[in-house]
């Protein structure tokens, strides 16, 4: 019993060396989102491309979509841009968001890089930003036909995070076309 | 005189230091329309984190992110919300991550527990330590007849084995 006693320092340690273990698996910046499986909160902003028109969040409606988060300022968004053009050719459906960004310098960027966007809306307050958790660019929401958000990605997407997100995408748009 | 004067000066030079550092975290725009609005302006900003800068709470914070947050605040505040409703609105945007204070929930119990239990076991040990000591000094006070009969047989083997070692050690020296 005596001896078990002695044992205590080092059970307590190997139980704290295993927790620290784990925490070196997880990524520190991954940011769980408060929004998936909720609806895209209510909006009303300008499409980019004409101006008058006002966009709201039936946009997502009847369609399995990306929101892609971007802005001119934003450099990673420019690293990212060749593979949303690449997703948009395969028929993936991508709504763009620009993020407190200036009209004129967004319209420029997508006549010299390309439009990869189905829909560009403006978000120059950064006010739907905030309704949706945005922290920064590029940040991409997977939202499924019915507008409800399903997953979320902060940072560049790319073929590394597709493979995980696109396996969601094509599960959501099989699932849309089912019922 | 003189000297004396010099270090009161220097005093005060260390203590206007201190001073400004805390208030130099944010500059606002403009001040809310009245102190206590402000004040509680000030505890938010302390006790909520940013999002993008995750070491660093709202008030420290220069992300354009924590900027337009504090805007954001300081809009509700304005509107007449209260503490909660702002945290609340925070928190189902950006998730319970925002809190520098987590509520009491079953994902944060272990957060908010673990500290008073440790404490408790803590104390017990202590208190467990502390009687155990005490009684060992309580017993040297006065042999009973059993530890006396105990004694006198140690020191009989002893001495038999001091003698045993007094024979044996001739050889070496």
């Amino acid at each position: 019993m005596k001896n078990l006693k002695l044992f205590i320092p080092f059970i307590i340690f190997l139980v704290l060396a295993a927790f620290l273990l784990k925490g070196l698996e997880k990524d520190p910046n991954a940011m769980p989102s408060a929004l998936i499986d909720q609806p895209v909160p209510a909006f009303s902003l300008p499409n980019l491309i004409q101006p008058d028109q006002l966009v709201d969040a039936s946009l997502f409606k009847g369609h399995v979509s990306l929101l892609n988060v971007w802005a001119t300022w934003c450099p990673s968004c420019r690293s990212e841009h060749p593979f949303l053009l690449s997703l948009a050719s395969q028929g993936v459906r991508i709504i763009g968001m620009d993020y407190k960004d200036r009209d004129d310098q967004a319209l420029d960027w997508l006549k010299k890089l390309g439009n990869p966007y189905a829909v560009t809306f403006t978000d120059t307050q950064g006010k739907l930003g905030v309704d949706l958790g945005v922290f920064g660019a590029p940040e991409t929401y997977l939202i499924d036909h019915l507008g409800i958000i399903r997953a979320k990605h902060v940072g560049v997407l790319d073929e590394q995070v597709w493979l995980e997100l696109g396996e969601q995408y094509k599960a959501l748009t099989q699932a849309m076309a089912k019922p | 005189m003189n000297r004396l004067r010099q270090s009161h000066r220097g005093a005060l030079a260390v203590m206007l230091m201190l001073l400004s550092c805390c208030a130099a975290a944010v500059i606002e725009i403009a001040p809310l329309s009245n102190a206590e609005l402000e004040a509680r302006y000030r505890e938010l900003i302390d006790e909520l984190r940013c999002p993008k800068c995750q070491n660093q709470n709202l008030a420290d914070s220069n992300s354009p992110i924590a900027a337009d947050l504090r805007e954001q605040i300081r809009m509700m505040l304005e509107e007449g919300k209260n503490d909660e409703e702002i945290v609340t609105y925070l928190v189902d945007r950006y998730g319970e991550f925002v809190r520098y204070r987590p509520a009491l929930n079953a994902s944060t119990a272990m957060l908010w527990l673990v500290p008073g239990a440790l404490l408790v076991i803590g104390l017990v040990v202590i208190v467990i330590v502390v009687r155990t000591n005490r009684r060992g000094v309580e017993t040297t006070g006065e042999l009973s007849l059993t530890e006396k009969l105990r004694l006198e047989e140690l020191m009989n083997t002893a001495s038999l084995e001091s003698r045993k070692s007094d024979v044996s050690g001739d050889h070496h020296s």
